[in-house]
């Protein structure tokens, strides 16, 4: 579904990213761990399509299409899903009315028709349950005075109304208490699919008690340095990253 | 980010769709003003004596006067004798009914999406349709005469109201109240008047739309509406003009008038050539408009909508002078490319317990320049007044400009006067937060700014509120990348 092949970025000619390779599957959920700094939001915001970041070399294939070539909004029609770290506010905008924009524009981009008023609300109303949303909350202005939590819950709501085949948690657990990271990855462990492949972005273990990876990865200085089954994140969180630093420095 | 223009700031030409120009022959004064020109206006109106006196009277008032130049605008000075003072579409004789009006004026208000038949309206509102400087027709007079409604233009008010206009105009803009009302004063040829009897409710939106069509002129319209005591009436106003190279002045007055317990809602959706992206051509719309809650629980609002002009100068004004009575301003204004807006609201609270309400948003792009400029004031014996007022400002892009100068007067201590400002910009942050989830750029920036105006659209009667907002996203277009 996405194939990464030796992907280099870069901020204001800072080097980033330095060569990552990443091959994810349909049904798959990958974990990115490493300490500050390390790349990871990096990542994401490459593969959303941020524009603030330059791909100086490699690239991104997803479902069989030049991802860096496509815009952010072809990337979302296209099935790419970020879920943010730090989900912006909208004063004045109804969280409705700005999922009801996306999911249409998102169908547009299909060329499937929009929902009209009956078809959105039922689907509403469906994900509603599923994520356990409250309908407060989305009649509110997007994220405007949303608390840490209700913000990533919004973002899982979404990733439910947009059913993306690649979703991209990035840091979702930040700041949040240990019911709320409950509460989020009910969510996404109910989105799910033998389809839909999830990538996770954490710099913490404990996401991971929640939502099982297949793989997980270790990103160090722009380049993945390690990966391994579920159990490597239980090491990570023994030994700390440092062990990671100290046998990087070694090979390098 | 790092080179050149960030998206945000690539600025593109707008096309602003309602550029055409409507052949018609006119009926029309040399350019330039002097006593003359007023003697012919009056003339071509069949005016009584009483009006043209009024009208050389404000003339050498102006002619005394200068042109302020306190406002945050610039512009080359206006060669006042360059300008046609008068300019009519010719008729072959007076119109019995709207069927009677020249296909093609016809065929120029269809194209802007107003239909003059009154069959063929659904949505009930009253129109008074003025090109360039007459009105043309004005639609369901006999169903408004049945409840004793008197709507029309106001060279017919003249004629057939004389005692109504004659006590009422001028009473709130007095001929020596400024500048451009002086010179309103001396030349206006048309305008719409309107009254509403006593404890009736208007049953309709009542309309005016202003169009500018001849090369060379100035539209100077004069608006008059009165609410007797106990009436409510919604008054839309709707203004377009064709595209041209010319700076042309549009320098209109309005008096609201509200007795005891009247209520007077005056919406303007303000859309007239902004010149194009260099700043070149566009309308000048140096406007004074004014009411005044003339008796106890009285109230005036005025919702507008500014999305046109090359340059906007209008301060929307409210004298609360009876006790309880209650004002109200809400404003979007948006400018782009080189545009220029200078406006705001007056809040003059006289009486006992009055109230007003200030809502001002303005949204900046291009290179163009927006200015917030209000005074509240209290007087002396306005015990326990209040005012809230709120001026928030939108940037999009960093080579634009908001600026907020609130006035404040207060001369009683009972009074509650608050004041918050705050100025954002649309961040690379949301645009980019919405491309993620598939809404474009375009998309993205209409949303946002509908989000930040929504107060003031609120406001708005239900089929001018969704123009509006479409009108909103229009003026902004292409001012994203």
């Amino acid at each position: 579904m996405l194939s990464i092949h030796n992907l280099h970025a870069s901020i204001d000619e800072k080097r980033i990213l330095k060569g990552i390779n990443l091959e994810i599957k349909p049904g798959e959920v990958h974990a990115i761990m490493g300490p500050n700094g390390s790349g990871k939001s990096t990542l994401a915001s490459v593969l959303a399509g941020r524009e603030d970041y330059t791909v100086t070399d490699g690239s991104v294939t997803f479902n069989g299409k030049d991802l860096l070539e496509l815009s952010p909004e072809e990337r979302a029609g296209e099935g790419l899903f970020l879920a943010f770290q730090y989900p912006v506010e909208i004063p004045g905008l109804s969280t409705t009315n700005f999922i009801k924009t996306a999911v249409n524009e998102v169908r547009k981009y299909r060329g499937e028709e929009a929902l009209d008023a009956v078809a959105f609300l039922k689907l509403m109303k469906e994900k509603m349950a599923m994520t356990n949303i409250d309908q407060t909350l989305l009649s509110r202005s997007l994220n405007e005075g949303f608390s840490g939590g209700e913000k990533k819950r919004n973002e899982v709501f979404q990733m439910a109304m947009l059913q993306p085949k690649l979703a991209i948690l990035d840091e979702t657990d930040s700041g949040l208490d240990i019911d709320a990271i409950r509460i989020v990855a009910n969510g996404v462990n109910k989105l799910r699919s033998k389809d839909n492949a999830v990538l996770l972005v954490t710099h913490y273990q404990r996401l991971l008690d929640y939502i099982v990876p297949d793989v997980i990865h270790v990103l160090y200085n722009g380049q993945i340095v390690k990966s391994g089954p579920k159990e490597l994140a239980l090491e990570l969180e023994e030994r700390g990253y440092d062990f990671i630093k100290e046998q990087f420095k070694a090979e390098a | 980010m790092n080179n050149e223009l960030s998206a945000i700031e690539k600025t593109v030409l707008t096309d602003y769709k309602y550029g055409f120009v409507t052949e018609i022959e006119v009926d029309e004064a040399p350019p330039g003003l002097n006593e003359d020109t007023i003697r012919f206006i009056s003339a071509k109106k069949n005016e009584p004596e009483w009006m043209l006196e009024w009208r050389l009277k404000a003339y050498n008032h102006w002619l005394k006067m200068q042109e302020p130049n306190w406002a945050n605008i610039k512009y080359d000075p206006i060669n006042y004798q360059d300008i046609k003072y008068y300019s009519a579409p010719k008729q072959k004789k007076k119109v019995n009914s709207l069927d009677e009006i020249d296909p093609e004026l016809r065929k120029t208000f269809e194209k802007l999406g107003i239909s003059l038949d009154e069959q063929k309206r659904l949505s009930g509102v009253a129109i008074d349709a003025v090109i360039d400087s007459v009105s043309i027709g004005t639609t369901f007079k006999e169903q408004l005469a049945e409840l004793g409604i008197i709507f029309c233009s106001i060279s017919e008010a003249i004629q057939e109201h004389p005692e109504l206009v004659k006590k009422y105009i001028g009473s709130v803009v007095p001929i020596t109240d400024n500048y451009f009302s002086a010179l309103n004063s001396a030349v206006f040829s048309d305008g719409s008047f309107c009254y509403i009897p006593k404890g009736v409710r208007c049953p309709m939106e009542l309309s005016t739309y202003f169009r500018i069509n001849a090369e060379g002129t100035g539209q100077f319209e004069r608006t008059l509406l009165i609410a007797d005591e106990g009436s409510y009436v919604s008054y839309l106003e709707g203004c377009t003009a064709p595209i041209r190279d010319e700076n042309q002045l549009h320098a209109a007055v309005v008096e609201l008038i509200a007795h005891e317990n009247a209520e007077i809602k005056y919406s303007t959706v303000q859309n007239w050539y902004p010149g194009d992206k260099d700043g070149k051509g566009g309308i000048y719309n140096f406007v004074t408009k004014r009411g005044i809650c003339q008796g106890a629980h009285a109230k005036i609002s005025w919702t507008q909508v500014e999305t046109g002009s090359s340059i906007t100068w209008k301060y929307p004004s409210v004298i609360l002078k009876g006790d309880y009575s209650v004002g109200e301003f809400y404003s979007v204004a948006v400018t782009n490319n080189h545009q220029q807006a200078d406006t705001g609201t007056k809040m003059m609270h006289l009486g006992k317990n009055t109230r007003s309400r200030i809502v001002s948003k303005g949204i900046s792009a291009g290179v163009s320049n927006n200015s917030y400029r209000g005074l509240v004031h209290v007087g002396k014996n306005a015990a326990n007044a209040r005012n809230f007022s709120q001026c928030d400002s939108l940037l999009l892009g960093d080579k634009c400009g908001a600026h907020t100068f609130p006035y404040i007067e207060v001369k009683n201590n009972t009074a509650v006067v608050e004041h918050e400002a705050t100025t954002s910009k649309i961040g690379e942050d949301q645009i980019f937060y919405c491309n993620q989830r598939g809404i474009d750029t375009e998309t993205a920036v209409a949303l946002i700014i509908n989000g930040f105006a929504k107060e003031v659209m609120n406001q708005l009667p239900m089929e001018f509120a969704v123009e509006a907002q479409k009108l909103l996203a229009i003026s902004l277009e292409g001012s994203v990348g």
